[in-house]
């Protein structure tokens, strides 16, 4: 294993600390591990606080800030963090209107939210809670744990910030994030598997000339491999679960080509060209992209492809002003 | 029946299953890196070290704050699945036992039902799904049939090892439907659940913890 850390013990606190040094805008509850708002929001605003493992930078402490998450709460590398951090993160964030939980879909994460949740409602602070869900890799989702939350996440922290910077109540903000969750959907694929730094080794063996497809975020195997295809192979392996789980023909869309943490920005760019002559061909147009690396896997290979459909209300609130050391414009 | 499991009997099972996770520490990682995401063993030796620590510099409790603790300790610092599931079956267990110093078998086997209760409530498991749950089901059935013949602490608690780890060995072929194993599908088959292991090391720890009295 080679990585850029001091001891593998240390490599979270090490990271929040060069957080807060790097970015003014955010301050970090070191006792807490969690990442805040340098500037709290005004009273009578709802704010966002959500969370999970690390090893996915920049989401989601990097989407702290005016426009999105008012709080970030960092777990274990690939870990939920434990109710008390939310807890922490919901008291310091509650400006009197309420907290939206933003929670990935993962059995840990929905478990210590729904601890915190009630703990929350205990001491009185309103709580609601979106669980996102828009892995269309898991078919069955009948028989598992349900869909996992991937890559519409980054957009949907983006546009329910914008909606509840706009002084949108509890429930209008929560109306917003159904309406993300039922318009998303993600795809991913890994050339290389990620080493999380206490395992010191690959998660999963991946040989040379193979590929994984249908892979969350932690290195987990997806559902199948097979021998790694051209891009645009590729992208069509992406694009046609997606086109064929929900229906975008004739809608507008936003759409993410997002990479795994150690994919060259200029594949993320040929990938995109090749998920775009597909989407014409489809008949489904693009009226906003993002092009990055926005919710990594550690040091995996590999990309995913997020589609939402976007009507008027949700590309004035992507296009609203947003300033996160992750996203920024409009200001 | 006369042997009751006393105080020291119970924090000795916190350290044996401190040491057997902490152990085991690779192994767990191992089982979780073929259908998971690998970080298991870290987590839960994480949580246990958290344990023991409350545990040896707090030794006054009664058996209900101990394991209320020890549970509120588990939650905070393991995170994950496991956090809230293993945290929830030791607070269980230990509103169950209340204040008492020492437990009858009785009153043992009733707060591990308490414990596996909070565990099904919590996580939402059914038999089969290839969880923990496979393990400490049968181990719980076990421990009351045994009591319920009037066999000795001794016997129940080894029933309980054994039928836990027949519960895991079960889980290697059962099809995952819980948990970030069940995205694998049928890949997951094959492989033995991590969390149904932690557990038999759970009822392991409890049957080597009782045998030393």
């Amino acid at each position: 294993m080679k990585k850029l850390i001091n001891e593998v013990d240390d490599v979270i606190t090490d990271a929040l600390k060069g957080i807060e040094a790097s970015d003014e805008n955010v301050r970090v509850d070191h006792q807490n591990r969690v990442i805040l708002r340098a500037t709290p929001k005004e009273k009578g605003k709802v704010a966002l606080v959500s969370g999970g493992g690390s090893g996915h930078e920049p989401l989601h402490g990097g989407f702290v800030g005016l426009g999105m998450l008012d709080a970030a709460c960092a777990g274990q590398m690939f870990t939920s963090p434990t109710p008390d951090q939310m807890q922490a993160a919901t008291t310091a964030v509650d400006a009197g209107a309420g907290v939206l939980h933003i929670v990935k879909n993962y059995t840990g994460d929905v478990m210590n939210f729904e601890m915190a949740a009630e703990i929350a409602a205990d001491e009185g602070v309103k709580v609601a809670t979106v669980v996102v869900a828009d892995d269309v890799a898991v078919q069955d989702s009948l028989y598992t744990a349900g869909r996992r939350g991937v890559g519409l996440t980054v957009l949907l922290e983006k546009i329910v910030g914008a909606a509840a910077e706009e002084g949108r109540d509890l429930d209008a903000v929560v109306a917003v994030a159904n309406k993300v969750n039922e318009g998303g959907r993600s795809m991913g694929m890994a050339l290389t598997s990620c080493t999380v730094p206490a395992a010191g080794k690959p998660t999963f063996d991946l040989p040379e000339d193979e590929m994984e497809i249908g892979i969350g975020i932690h290195g987990e195997p997806g559902r199948h491999r097979e021998k790694i295809g051209s891009a645009r192979d590729i992208a069509k392996q992406l694009v046609d679960p997606i086109l064929h789980d929900l229906d975008y023909a004739g809608s507008d869309v936003i759409v993410m080509v997002n990479g795994m943490g150690a994919t060259p920005l200029i594949e993320l760019y040929l990938m995109y060209g090749e998920v775009k002559a597909l989407l014409d061909e489809a008949g489904v147009t693009i009226a906003r992209n993002l092009v990055g690396n926005y919710i990594t896997s550690l040091d995996m290979a590999g990309c995913s492809v997020t589609l939402l459909k976007a009507d008027e209300e949700i590309l004035g609130l992507w296009d609203a002003p947003v300033k996160t050391a992750g996203l920024r414009w409009g200001l | 029946m006369t042997d009751n499991v006393s105080f020291k009997q119970l924090v000795a099972w916190l350290h044996e299953f401190g040491t057997l996770v902490n152990q085991n520490k690779s192994y767990l990682t191992e089982l979780d890196s073929a259908i998971g995401d690998a970080d298991h063993g870290a987590n839960m030796a994480r949580g246990m070290t958290s344990v023991l620590n409350l545990v040896d510099a707090d030794g006054a409790d009664g058996v209900g704050t101990l394991f209320k603790k020890a549970g509120m300790t588990l939650v905070s610092s393991v995170g994950g699945a496991s956090g809230p599931l293993y945290g929830t079956f030791f607070m269980k267990f230990g509103t169950s036992t209340g204040a008492a110093d020492q437990l009858t078998p009785e009153q043992l086997a009733a707060a591990l039902r308490a414990g596996l209760d909070g565990v099904l409530a919590r996580g939402k498991a059914e038999l089969g799904d290839k969880t923990m749950v496979d393990a400490m089901v049968p181990a719980v059935e076990a421990m009351e049939k045994a009591f319920g013949e009037g066999e000795s602490l001794a016997a129940g608690t080894a029933a309980a090892a054994e039928a836990a780890r027949q519960g895991r060995e079960a889980t290697i072929e059962m099809l995952a439907r819980k948990g970030r194993a069940s995205y694998l599908g049928e890949r997951s088959v094959g492989h033995q659940d991590p969390g149904a292991t932690s557990t038999a090391y759970l009822f392991e720890a409890l049957a080597a913890s009782v045998d030393k009295a």
